[in-house]
């Protein structure tokens, strides 16, 4: 169906979100969902990002801020934990690191091409208050 | 009268499986997809949706990609509301009849159109949906601005507000109209709900979501979205720029209750000046000469007035 133009679909054709049948999709998390080739979560927005966040869970909270405030959907969030970010669907806004209260954040916006795990190597230190 | 979700805290809101979807195409750091998301995850139930266009439509419905895990319709510019209006209409004769096939299943009807479609071009149409008395509720994501065409001037746009059709400059400061009062446009009609809300105050938002899907008519909710290209602001400072609309009463946040009980639903501890919130802007940057200081003022002023209007009403349960 993805592969069919516009002008070679036939009127009245419906694009459909998922392959088969989902009763409760208010209760079926992502990865349980059987999403077709239309739904534009098997998509990616990824080249859009000039710079990307980087996520470390030393300093995470779980205040789920940056859960409610992504434009995106790409916070991903299981049993009350924030787990990671979808690479594949942030835009990097950069909203998740202006709303995380943690000292110092758990989430920077790094340069695309980043290496991660050296950036976590030397992630900033607590910052002291000034009084 | 399906049961409610319960939502105590964030983080028990945080176990809500998404039923909107990445990758569509709306700007980065757009506050469109944030108030689609908690009116959304507000609720378990089935919903049908329908979206007037605009950014949300032109988005999220690419072809040959969806972003909407339900039910969801788009057809003219103006009559998102009555195409839901409609299959509301169609759910309940066929309640009436029997003929549904799951009738334990109480869908939600909700409408989702930007400030054009809704201050302008479909007022008409959501006027009568509030008049007939349709179960829907009708979402407006208000960033002031046609901001899908390219940032003409709609009839939310405040004064001062520069833009493609009201440009700033030697001439001119920009808009010289004043923003049309909608909630208390759609309060007159005697509707059983309506209310103003922001996506930063998430708790208050969802409150007012669950409140509206509860009672029996038409709801009409008005949602401030700041828009990181028409506003001029950096698409990071999204969340920064809706504390400054709330905080500074610019959007005063409130509901009015069958067209007359009207209750404020925040009132900030501190109160920004309004000039903080014009400053963020990159649309009010000319209010920044000296020639045009005296609307920074006025601006003031109006608010400060609407803060009194809100709290007498408040108080007089009128």
């Amino acid at each position: 169906m993805a592969n069919t133009g516009w002008d070679e679909f036939e009127i009245g054709a419906m694009l459909r979100s998922f392959d088969g049948k989902i009763d409760d999709i208010a209760g079926t998390l992502q990865e349980d969902r059987k999403y077709s080739p239309n739904n534009s979560f098997m998509a990616s927005v990824a080249d859009w990002r000039i710079e990307k966040p980087i996520f470390s869970k030393d300093f995470c909270i779980d205040c789920q801020f940056c859960w409610i405030y992504c434009p995106d959907m790409s916070i991903i969030a299981r049993d009350k934990k924030m787990i990671g970010v979808d690479m594949d669907h942030c835009k990097g806004c950069g909203i998740c690191v202006e709303v995380c209260p943690t000292n110092p954040k758990s989430l920077l916006m790094f340069p695309e091409q980043a290496d991660e795990e050296a950036e976590l190597a030397q992630w900033p230190a607590k910052d002291e208050k000034e009084k | 009268m399906s049961e409610m979700k319960k939502i105590k805290n964030l983080k028990e809101f945080s176990t809500s499986a998404d039923r909107f979807e990445g990758a569509n195409l709306l700007c980065p750091g757009c506050a469109h997809s944030i108030i689609v998301r908690e009116v959304l995850n507000a609720t378990n139930d089935d919903l049908v949706l329908s979206a007037s266009t605009g950014c949300l439509e032109v988005c999220t419905a690419v072809y040959p990609y969806t972003s909407w895990d339900a039910s969801w319709i788009h057809i003219g510019f103006e009559n998102g509301s009555t195409a839901v209006a409609g299959a509301e209409a169609m759910h309940k004769a066929l309640k009436n009849k029997g003929r549904l096939k799951q009738p334990e299943r109480n869908p939600k009807f909700i409408s989702f159109a930007g400030d054009g479609a809704s201050y302008d071009i479909g007022f008409q149409w959501i006027s009568g949906c509030m008049e007939r008395g349709h179960n829907i509720m009708h979402v407006v994501l208000d960033n002031e601005v046609y901001a899908n065409t390219g940032g003409q001037r709609s009839s939310s746009t405040p004064i001062g507000g520069s833009n493609t059709t009201t440009p700033a400059g030697r001439v001119s400061y920009g808009e010289k109209r004043n923003k049309k009062d909608m909630v208390a446009i759609m309060a007159s009609h005697g509707i059983p709900y309506s209310a103003q809300v922001a996506p930063n105050k998430w708790k208050d938002m969802v409150k007012k979501i669950q409140h509206g899907m509860a009672v029996d008519g038409p709801v009409f909710i008005n949602a401030v979205s700041p828009c990181t290209t028409e506003w001029k602001f950096d698409p990071k400072d999204t969340m920064m720029l809706t504390d400054l609309s709330t905080d500074s009463l610019v959007f005063p946040l409130y509901e009015i209750i069958d067209g007359h009980e009207l209750n404020i639903t925040y009132r900030p501890k501190n109160v920004v000046p309004v000039e903080e919130y014009l400053a963020a802007q990159g649309r009010f940057k000319h209010l920044f000469k000296d020639e045009y200081k005296y609307l920074i003022k006025e601006w003031q002023e109006r608010v400060d007035a609407n803060w009194a209007y809100l709290n007498r009403r408040e108080e007089a349960r009128v």
